[in-house]
């Protein structure tokens, strides 16, 4: 064997350090933004410059006060309230389909509803226009909710899946033998022990409808405007720190909001980086 | 007894949903294959002269450009994902497991306006980076990132990143580690450990990793628009301005499944690659 230069131990704790700078940089790359757009939302002046001068809440009360964002957040709500609930009935019942039995036709409806993931949201968006025009309708709440259905549905349909796939079996097969018929033991047995995976797979939808940008700005009109297209219109218009701090609320939200997740659900389960015990 | 109870109900939903996605792709591709009416949102008979403009050296340049800035993305990002997802799968600090899992997958969640606002102010002539150059006085004139394909590749993988780390960790995660410790126990260092046994072991991973990325990136829309803001083009930045600044949307349908077809084919050869790969991992 060759011999070493450096001791064994010692160079393993070299390349512990190393390997953990590393990770500590990707950290460090991946929240940059973040903690830039929060110090220059507390910027008291018009124009973006570093390091802020002076500190104020302004952007804030702009940030809520602001009508398109009001009234973006608004149909934010409806459209994601809709397009993530009508996702969790769809995608979930095709889940238990895909899990329990063979039929026909199951590998290609699977493949085109998965198709959204590898389909650019863009091409997803423009589909539903040209779509909408030819049947000559106006771009409404349903389109855009339809839209955001097709686009969140994989999403729905693999967390149903994976917690699907660690359900333990024989719960059903006891309530069975105990003589229940199956829709009793489905709604009894099988549909309790689903609910986390319900809860978080109507969650991803629900977070991804909220915050979807490219396809929404085909599909909807002054009327049906989400939030992020309303921010992205802002900041066609307008250079100053409101949509900082809005980013900020808006990061604040959606990492509480994962956080509490993982607490309940256990986020790496959902996301397959680890597996269910 | 019905040995498939509720089948109907539980797939009917379903393919009403496909009908609904293939409904909006036929449209798409109907409209491709249809002329330009200027002036008109109604298109005219059949053509294929959209397919012909794409051989134009203007949007010829566009396709290039797009499929250069998905490569450097997708390579880039993997080597920026693949330590975190070690770091994350490895871990055995609880604490610091769901720590690096909430970073790496939040921004997901963000939306890209979001996000490519952030870099618009990190990446500004008066951001963070250039007040930071400036004032340690190692520029003397704003470094110009903006507008580039620096700036708006630099954005792109922090937007790629998450998917990056969850495909890879996914794999990670499912690679034993008797394996390592088999051929550490046998001589191997930790690095060559590494190389020999849980590189190529990962490998499936980083081929689905590269390809997901490759198909988000090309999927990008606000990062190029903002951040390359008109001087870096992507077909989805040539899409919408096809369809909402010139109305034309035969020509950007034609562009849609000209893309569509560019993410599939490097998708297949992805699953090519990965062919052979899986069979070494096998256990």
């Amino acid at each position: 064997m060759r011999r070493r230069l450096i001791p064994a131990r010692i160079g393993e704790r070299i390349l512990k350090v190393a390997g953990w700078s590393v990770v500590a940089l990707i950290v460090a790359f991946i929240i940059l933004p973040a903690v830039v757009v929060a110090i220059s939302a507390f910027n008291d002046r018009a124009i973006l410059t570093f390091p802020p001068q002076s500190w104020s809440l302004r952007w804030f009360r702009r940030a809520f006060t602001y009508r398109d964002f009001a009234v973006g957040f608004q149909n934010g709500l409806i459209i994601t309230a809709f397009a993530s609930s009508i996702a969790l009935v769809v995608g979930a019942g095709f889940a238990f389909a895909i899990d329990r039995y063979s039929f026909r036709g199951k590998r290609a409806l699977e493949a085109m509803l998965t198709s959204p993931l590898v389909i650019p949201h863009f091409t997803i968006g423009l589909g539903f226009l040209i779509l909408a025009a030819q049947v000559h309708a106006t771009r409404t709440f349903a389109l855009v909710i339809v839209c955001h259905v097709v686009l969140v549905l994989p999403f729905v349909m693999r967390s149903v899946y994976v917690s699907l796939r660690n359900l333990d079996g024989r719960l059903e097969l006891a309530a069975a033998s105990l003589g229940a018929r199956p829709g009793m033991a489905l709604w009894t047995v099988t549909l309790p022990l689903l609910i986390p995976g319900l809860f978080s797979g109507w969650l991803f939808a629900a977070i991804l409808s909220f915050n979807e940008f490219t396809a929404s700005l085909f599909v909807t009109a002054q009327a049906t405007q989400t939030l992020p297209v309303a921010m992205y219109n802002y900041v066609r218009e307008y250079a100053d720190p409101t949509l900082a701090a809005l980013s900020v609320i808006y990061i604040v939200v959606t990492a509480g909001l994962l956080t509490l997740a993982n607490q309940f659900l256990g986020l790496g389960k959902v996301l397959n980086v680890e597996h269910a015990r | 007894m019905n040995k498939r109870p509720f089948l109907a109900l539980f797939v009917t939903p379903a393919v009403l949903a496909a009908l609904a996605s293939a409904a909006a792709l036929a449209a798409i591709l109907q409209y491709a294959f249809r002329a330009y009416v200027p002036g008109s949102l109604d298109p005219g008979g059949f053509s294929l002269s959209n397919f012909e403009a794409l051989l134009r050296p203007l949007y010829a340049q566009v396709f290039v450009q797009t499929v250069w800035i998905c490569l450097l993305t997708a390579f880039i990002t993997l080597v920026v994902a693949y330590p975190l997802a070690f770091a994350l799968v490895r871990t055995r600090n609880v604490a610091l497991k769901s720590f690096l899992l909430i970073t790496a997958v939040t921004p997901l969640f963000l939306g890209e306006v979001v996000r490519t606002y952030s870099w618009i102010i990190v990446l500004g002539n008066t951001g963070f980076i250039n007040s930071i150059l400036m004032g340690l006085g190692l520029v003397e004139r704003p470094v110009q990132m903006m507008f580039t394909t620096f700036g708006v590749v630099v954005a792109l993988v922090h937007v790629t990143l998450p998917v990056m780390v969850i495909m890879l960790a996914a794999a990670l995660s499912h690679i034993d580690v008797d394996y390592e410790k088999a051929a550490t126990s046998l001589g191997a260092g930790p690095v060559k450990a590494f190389l020999t046994v849980t590189l190529p072991l990962s490998m499936p991973g980083v081929v689905a990793g590269v390809s997901t990325a490759f198909a988000w990136t090309f999927s990008a829309f606000a990062t190029p628009q903002m951040i390359g803001g008109g001087r870096v083009s992507m077909i989805s930045t040539l899409v919408y301005q096809l369809g909402f600044a010139s109305f034309n949307f035969p020509f950007a349908a034609a562009l849609s499944i000209t893309g569509i077809a560019l993410t599939f084919a490097v998708l297949a050869m992805a699953k090519q690659a990965i062919r052979p790969l899986e069979k070494i991992g096998a256990h």
